[in-house]
């Protein structure tokens, strides 16, 4: 699992631009055409965001993310690979890599 | 030999190999290797003294070993890819009970490959760099948890936790049991050396103990500088950094007083250094330079030769080691190489030609309260004949320092100045 953070204060303008935008949509093309991806989305930001918890028997909802931090969940993609250092790979390559961060972790497997 | 010894020797010769081969068996699972390895020991230590040693301990521990992670796999139900590859090796092991007399190792070709995998994974830059240099001399150096703890001062649960830890992280995270392709071998080269080096300077000098040296360490970080020139013998680095530790390593003797005091270079006697070390380091030194052109560890084994080779403190060629240090300071920028330039320089061209670099480096945010610069600004104040600037430099240095054999050392210098202004 490669979940994509950043600080959307720390993103540079052109972030939002058509061109780096194209960027994106070029990497899941290339982990399509590398038969990597299993799937992927952006997310809203985090004050369309939710929480949820049962407590003492009685739903709790809360406005907001779970953790206020500065740097934000903006999306993921659920990749299959063979090691680690081909999931470093493809989150090295990310669009976002040089003013956000990639979190690479491996899904549980349960035998 | 007796039993006892027999398997004392056997785990720390033989360990890291069977260790190295197993995990490739099992799939990189380091933690389900290591496990199976000390239940080897274990069946060793029961029926060697009544069967006798066997002819090859590291063939009938591999044997062993396998037999147990098939155990330990069949306990936790996981039959998966890794039981059917050892089943299948197993098959070849043959039924008896305990292994044969005879058994043989694989060939030495997958030994070396096994043991190089296992360094890769070791220093995988995905693990913390404490869990780096403790996994890489645990698996490789054929350590016990408890030694290892001691080597490190930390306590056995401590090391024994982030061991575990480690070796998880492994196994979960898929970090890959193999070589790394070339596209990444360089720069996970480099990493690996860095982490032997690390386990050298941890060995040479405590930053926070009591004893300067920890020899032990400093032992086990050549075994593993030798491991790695044995395994990359076309790395020019590896043979750098093996004889940058042989020949920092040949002064060991010389480096403390009966006290335990720290003796600098000017005062230590010479007598005392070790001219096989200086040798075999001079011998790994020039491998290394008919490899490439000087790296980083390269540049300071040549430094370190330079002093080993000069009869006297006043008898080193400082121009030399001034030269040196400037190579190093262009590949390799660090405070400590920019310090010791500055005080190489002072030593060719004089007290005040060293101080004007000190002071140049001393605006420098990031060097602020940095010990060795303002010892260094101590000693060139002294040689220049300003007293008093010098024991208020001294004081400073004194006042940074967190280590109790450099603060005694460093007062002894000031002590020593004082008399000079008497």
């Amino acid at each position: 699992m490669l979940l994509i953070y950043g600080d959307p204060s720390e993103a540079p303008p052109e972030s939002q631009s058509q061109e780096h935008m194209q960027r994106w949509f070029d990497y899941t093309n290339e982990l399509q055409a590398a038969g990597a991806m299993k799937a992927g989305d952006a997310l809203q930001m985090p004050d369309t965001a939710t929480t949820v918890r049962a407590r003492n028997g009685e739903t709790l909802l809360t406005d907001g993310p779970f953790a206020e931090t500065k740097e934000i969940l903006g999306g993921f993609y659920l990749i299959d690979v063979e090691d680690l250092d081909t999931a470093l790979g493809w989150a090295a390559k990310m669009p976002n890599i040089e003013y956000g961060s990639v979190e690479v972790r491996p899904v549980m497997t349960f035998d | 030999m007796r039993p006892r010894e027999a398997l004392d020797r056997a785990a720390r010769d033989d360990g890291p190999g069977v260790l190295a081969t197993l995990t490739r068996h099992l799939g990189g699972d380091l933690a389900l290797a290591e496990d199976a390895l000390q239940d080897a020991y274990a069946v060793a230590l029961a029926t060697w003294p009544r069967d006798g040693v066997p002819d090859v301990p590291a063939a009938w521990l591999t044997v062993t070993a396998r037999r147990r992670a098939i155990d330990r796999l069949r306990r936790t139900r996981a039959l998966d890819e890794r039981i059917r590859t050892l089943e299948a090796i197993a098959r070849r092991d043959g039924s008896a009970a305990t292994p044969p007399h005879h058994a043989a190792m694989d060939d030495d070709s997958s030994l070396t490959d096994d043991r190089l995998r296992l360094l890769f994974a070791c220093c995988h830059p995905s693990l913390s760099l404490p869990a780096r240099v403790a996994l890489t001399v645990k698996s490789l150096g054929g350590l016990s948890t408890a030694q290892t703890a001691r080597a490190f001062l930390v306590p056995e649960s401590t090391m024994a936790a982030r061991l575990m830890r480690a070796r998880r992280k492994i196994a979960t995270a898929g970090i890959p049991f193999r070589v790394p392709p070339d596209e990444l071998l360089d720069e996970r080269m480099r990493g690996v050396l860095a982490v032997v080096y690390l386990v050298f300077t941890e060995g040479h000098t405590a930053s926070d103990g009591v004893e300067l040296t920890r020899p032990d360490l400093c032992a086990e970080a050549i075994r593993l500088g030798r491991l790695l020139v044995q395994l990359m013998p076309d790395d020019a680095e590896a043979h750098g950094l093996l004889a940058l530790m042989l020949l920092t390593d040949a002064r060991r003797d010389a480096r403390t007083g009966p006290d335990g005091e720290m003796i600098d270079l000017a005062h230590q006697d010479r007598a005392l250094w070790d001219p096989e070390a200086i040798a075999e380091g001079s011998r790994a030194l020039e491998r290394s330079l008919r490899l490439d052109e000087p790296g980083p560890y390269a540049l300071q084994a040549g430094i370190a030769l330079c002093h080993d080779r000069a009869r006297s403190f006043g008898a080193t060629d400082w121009g030399w080691i001034a030269s040196l240090y400037g190579e190093l300071q262009r590949v390799a920028p660090t405070p400590v190489v920019a310090v010791n330039r500055a005080v190489a320089v002072s030593f060719a061209d004089g007290p005040e030609a060293g101080l004007a670099l000190l002071d140049a480096l001393a605006g420098e945010r990031a060097l602020r309260g940095y010990v060795p610069l303002l010892a260094a600004r101590a000693d060139l104040l002294r040689r220049a004949g300003r007293v008093e600037a010098a024991d208020a430099a001294y004081a400073q240095a004194i006042s940074c320092s967190a280590n109790v054999a450099q603060r005694a050392d460093l007062s002894r210098r000031r002590r020593r100045s004082r008399r000079g202004l008497g």
